[in-house]
């Protein structure tokens, strides 16, 4: 670990202000992601800017009937919200999929976007890898691979982003709201994180010097059908080798709106719009879920250790589809696939 | 008089781990203590061109920085750093001996500081230059230069021809990947500078007098120079067994200093100490149709380092357990640059019974027989290898108190041919072996005028119960509370122990204080025969009890006296007695602790996902002293063969040499949803040949057998037979 300097920040303003003034610097929420990798001296901060005591704690109705979701409400505070579990359900019970009871006291919803693959060779520093040391080379490509990308990957980086929270966002259309020197804008979360292309060293289109302060959910909440499945290698606490967020309005037994999403695949939260655009209007049925994820894991490809991702992937989304159709979602507690 | 053994007692030391009144190895205090931090070599194989520490000194609050170019002395012969459990062959590992590096992950220098954050940050600075040389680590591609070890069965009849002959044969390939112990405490030394080169080294090890010699061989002390404490152990699972790297760095750091120093290792840096290494286990079956075995033959090829020839008996389960005329067992080793393993619970046995009880599962299915049918076929009463009876056997007891527990008759043979909802439901089952060794242990009872009793012995308590056990059995042998017996344990001056491994403790310690305990019966009888116009002058002083704070006859009509009378009309405060139990040797029997395991998985058919639902475990082990910890322990056993089956791996990239899932996020064993139902059965098991109590220890046998039996429970679902350890999801997937 190296030796940093650290700040309080007094506002939103003093954090901007504080990033501009030293490049080196990096915000701190819960800690949980950060301080591991300084410990790691992945992350080597000269400064640490603690934003914790922020006012960006509140889960507000937005005047269409949306929610608006300060950075800094903790993971678990955002599960339990009454409005989250009533109207956004598939978002608690993404966020109660991941890491652990305590953890998720202590993450931020901030944090959580910004979190870092949990690529092994990003995690050790005696290794080549493109994210962590520009340049270098990427180890995966040729190595351990098993829990790999294979959607959007590129020949420079092939890790995944590792965040449940965000792939339910992607399927519910959130939008960020970030904030910095030269004011204040808004992306779509599927446009938030970033594919690796030529600089896997960047996740997100967050620049330097900004902070997301909010994220703000759509009316549309998918309350009745809906369902978050992750696959992973032991029954909890493990990051997912892929997950599923669907959702679904139906008719009767018609589509009339889809929202899919895979986690545990790509460098972001995979969306495609043209699957979406398959199952509307369509009957809900095994035949055409599997056309969705057909269309969903369009151009994946495997390396050596992780082909096994893109059948899973497959059935996996057959599967969430088929929960959410039911209405009869994943439970995130009890010890058993629906 | 049983009080106590036999009975689920809690714990004694239960209520000092739950408030934190338990102290361990990195928690002891010091004046002026100082903080060391370890930096790891990051190539496998090679030399130190360059340390450059000059950096690393400058950040204010380091004191020094140890290498091998700069240190105190360190013996230089092998002999003095071979501890009790060392392998007979090599040249055991001297951190910050020499510019050699042997594995990925080495210390190869020691950052002291005034905290450790100073340490831990200036560790950073420290810039090392390599000679890199080439390198091997991957077992599978050198399998080729597997190399024989001496093994101790010896064949029997003519395996290859049987084998050949066979009408029904299995032959396959078992791999076991290697696997850390990851305990929960962290590998940690607190060496207090005592003043006059007197040092007291609190170690987290499961022996303090092994590393208490130890260090006084490597350092060339006297024997009064060096103590050794280590009262808990936040688990160790055998990587304590041997002496850790940082109990040598701590007290290096202090002896260079002068000064106290505490040393503590990171998650990661814990994956550069010994490990379960792993094996190809190649077994071969060859049996006549109604079941009966004609031919085993076992071969294991296993990890070792390029120093050190470690190997546990992986093979020559079958001779304990199944009948054949012609066996043969053989146990290779490949040297790789690594470092060395070390046992992990049920060392050879948790692996290679595991490649055992498959292929019979596999054997069972090419017969078309009921798994437990061919293993009553093939059920042996003498171990074959010395072709001796066991000192008690009940294994039959626990095929059948298990399968009636397990419902094991309502199991359809067929694979995939049974269901639940989207869900396939397999039901399996696998044999576990262990040994029932016990040890020299000596114990000092202390006995006071006012009824209490100290227990003491240089044993270690690693959290499988030792404090309680002793308690139990001194409370009933002197005819106390359980209440007013303290025990201390693993204080190298106490009396002697070995290592806590290999499940001998129980049986080994229990004796131990019957021993010590009888000698102070005897003096109280002694001394109460003498009292003045005493009513028990008459009596034979080896026939009385003590029971209820009394010394009373055996004769159920004979007079009894307050052992607190005696010892104040005595003008006695207290009664001290040290002993050394020996167990006489016996040669004529066998001695193995034995099991059967039972487990339900249920794997969902498109997603490939497995959930151990059920396992009943029924143990065979003697007389069970606690059956509170002891089924504890069996349970412990069973989460590990869960962990063994589905999850835990220790992943190398060949390419550099190094384990890239050094942390226990992505090292994966079971979590509590991982854990379903589990039942343990102890089965009635009287053995008045063993020992006098009839113990045999449970520490290994609970996980003996149980990732075979949830193999083989996952190829009765699925009819996929997984080999390669673990099996996770892909491996199911078309
Ligand atoms: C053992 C373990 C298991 C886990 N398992 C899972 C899992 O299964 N699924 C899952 O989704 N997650 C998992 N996590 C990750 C966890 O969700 C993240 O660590 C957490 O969400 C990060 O939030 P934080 O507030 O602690 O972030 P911090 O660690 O404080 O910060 C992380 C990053 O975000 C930046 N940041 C923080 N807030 C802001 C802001 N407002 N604006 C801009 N940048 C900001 C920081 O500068 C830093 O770079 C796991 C973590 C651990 C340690
Ligand atoms: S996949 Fe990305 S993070 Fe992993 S080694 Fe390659 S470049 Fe680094």
């Amino acid at each position: 670990m190296n030796n940093f300097q650290y700040s309080r920040a007094r506002d939103v303003a003093d954090a901007i202000r504080l990033l501009a003034a030293d490049p080196a610097a990096k915000l701190i929420a819960g800690g949980t992601n950060l301080i591991d990798l300084m410990k790691e001296n992945v992350e080597r901060p000269s400064r640490l800017i603690d934003i914790s005591r922020l006012p960006l704690r509140d889960i507000e109705e937005t005047a269409d009937g949306g929610l608006r979701i300060g950075a800094l409400v903790p993971n678990s505070d955002l599960a339990y919200h009454p409005l989250v579990e009533q109207r956004y359900p598939l978002l608690a019970s993404a966020i109660l999929a991941g890491a652990s009871a305590q953890l998720r006291n202590m993450a931020s919803v901030g944090g959580n976007l910004m979190q870092r693959t949990r690529c092994p060779y990003f995690y050790d520093t005696a290794t080549p890898c493109n994210k962590r040391s520009p340049g270098t080379g990427c180890s995966a490509i040729d190595g351990l691979n098993r829990n790999h990308a294979i959607l959007g990957t590129s020949n420079s980086c092939i890790a995944t982003n590792p965040s449940d929270m965000s792939v339910a966002l992607a399927a519910l259309g959130a939008l960020v709201h970030i904030a910095g020197s030269s004011g204040q804008r808004t992306v779509a979360l599927t446009d938030f994180h970033r594919l690796p292309d030529d600089k896997p060293h960047l996740d997100t289109n967050l620049g330097d010097g900004e902070i997301i302060t909010a994220i703000e959910l759509p009316p549309r909440g998918f309350a009745r059908n809906y369902s978050y499945l992750k696959i992973r290698d032991r029954l909890s606490y493990a990051f997912a080798l892929v997950s599923v967020a669907a959702a679904l309005e139906l008719e009767g037994n018609a589509i009339s709106e889809a929202r899919l999403a895979l986690g545990g695949v790509a460098h972001k939260p995979w969306r495609s719009l043209e699957a979406e655009a398959a199952l509307r209007g369509q009957a809900a049925t095994p035949d055409h879920f599997g056309r969705a994820a057909d269309l969903l894991l369009q151009g994946a490809t495997a390396h050596s250790h992780n082909g096994f991702k893109i059948e899973l992937a497959r059935r996996a989304v057959v599967r969430t589809l088929m929960q959410a159709a039911s209405a009869t979602p994943q439970s995130q507690a009890h010890k058993k696939i629906a | 008089m049983n009080a106590y053994v036999g009975t689920p007692t809690s714990r004694v030391d239960g209520r000092a781990k739950v408030t934190g009144a338990a102290k361990y190895a990195g928690e002891f205090a010091a004046d002026r203590l100082l903080h060391g931090f370890v930096v790891a070599a990051t190539i496998p194989r090679g030399r130190i061109a360059r340390l450059d520490t000059s950096e690393a000194l400058r950040v204010e609050g380091v004191v020094d920085v140890l290498t091998h170019a700069h240190r105190p002395p360190l013996a230089d012969k092998d002999e003095a750093w071979k501890d009790e459990v060392a392998p007979e062959k090599g040249s055991p590992f001297r951190p910050l001996y020499d510019d050699r590096i042997n594995f990925n992950g080495q210390p190869i220098a020691l950052v002291v500081a005034e905290d450790w954050e100073t340490a831990k940050f200036a560790a950073t600075r420290v810039r090392v230059e390599y000679d890199q040389e080439a390198f091997a680590t991957d077992l599978e591609s050198e399998r080729g230069k597997a190399a024989r070890v001496d093994q101790p069965h010896k064949p029997r009849g003519d395996a290859a021809a049987a084998l050949t002959r066979a009408a029904v044969q299995h032959e396959a390939d078992y791999v076991m990947p290697s696997e850390h112990h990851n305990p929960m405490e962290l590998y940690a030394t607190t060496a207090v500078w005592d003043g006059n080169g007197k040092l007291t080294v609190y170690d987290k090890t499961q022996g303090v007098q092994n590393v208490q010699k130890f260090l006084c061989s490597v350092f060339g002390r006297k024997r009064d120079d060096i103590r050794v404490v280590s009262p808990y152990v936040g688990g160790a699972f055998g990587s304590g067994l041997r002496p850790q790297y940082q109990v040598v760095l701590a007290t290096l750091a202090a002896v260079a200093l002068k000064r106290s120093v505490r040393v503590v290792l990171t998650r990661r840096q814990m994956y550069g100490l010994g490990y379960r290494p792993m094996t190809i286990e190649h077994v071969a079956l060859g049996a006549s149709p109604d079941g009966t075995l004609d031919a085993v033959t076992h071969e294991a090829i296993a990890v070792t380092s390029r120093f050190e020839d470690f190997s546990r008996n992986d093979t020559g389960w079958a001779d304990q357990l199944y009948k054949s005329p012609n066996s043969r067992f053989s146990h290779k080793l490949v040297e790789l640059d690594v470092s060395t393993p070390c046992d992990m619970r049920a060392p050879g046995a948790a692996t290679g019974v595991c490649a055992l009880e498959c292929a019979m599962d596999e054997l069972a299915v090419a017969l078309k027989l009921d798994p437990i049918e061919l293993r009553l076929k093939c059920y042996s009463e003498r171990d074959q290898s010395e072709d001796l009876p066991y000192t008690s056997k009940q294994l039959r007891q626990c095929y059948a108190r298990g399968a009636e527990a397990f419902g094991w008759d309502r199991r359809t043979p067929a694979p995939r041919s049974m269901h639940d909802g989207k869900d396939l439901v397999g039901w399996g089952m696998a044999t576990g072996v262990w040994e029932a060794l016990q040890m020299p242990v000596a114990v000092r009872i202390v006995l006071t005028a006012n009824g209490h009793a100290e227990v003491s012995c240089a044993a270690s308590d690693i959290g499988t119960g030792t404090y309680t056990i002793v308690a139990q059995v001194a409370a009933d042998a002197l005819g106390l509370p359980i209440e007013n017996i303290s025990v201390r344990l693993a204080d190298s001056t106490l009396p002697q122990a070995p290592v806590e491994g290999g499940s001998w403790m129980a049986a080994s310690s229990a004796h131990a204080v019957l021993g010590a305990a009888e000698d102070i019966r005897q003096e109280l009888a002694r001394l109460a025969k003498a009292l003045p116009g005493s009513q028990l002058a008459d009596l034979d002083a080896t026939k009385v009890t003590l029971v209820d704070g009394m010394i009373a006859s055996n004769d159920p009509n004979g007079a009894a006296v307050s052992i607190a009378d005696v010892m104040r009309h005595s003008k006695l405060e207290r009664i001290e007695k040290e002993k050394l139990n020996q167990f006489a040797e016996d040669k004529s029997h066998a001695r193995n602790t034995h099991s059967a395991v039972f487990a339900e998985v249920k794997v969902d058919e498109q997603l490939g996902v497995i959930r151990v639902t059920r396992v009943v475990s029924a143990v065979a082990a003697g007389r069970i002293l606690n059956t509170k910890t002891g089924r504890s322990q069996i349970m412990g056993g069973v989460v590990w063969g869960i962990g063994m089956a589905l999850h835990e791996e220790t992943m190398m990239d060949h390419r550099f040499g190094r384990i890239m899932n050094a942390d226990i996020a992505e090292y994966h064993v079971p979590v509590n949803a991982d854990i379903h139902d589990i039942d343990v059965i102890f089965v009635d098991e009287p053995d008045d040949r063993i020992n006098r109590l009839g113990v045999k220890g449970l520490g290994e046998i609970g996980i003996v057998g149980v990732p075979a039996a949830i193999a083989n429970a996952v190829y009765h679902a699925t009819g996929k037979r997984v080999r390669r350890f673990p099996i996770t999801l892909d491996k199911l997937l078309d």
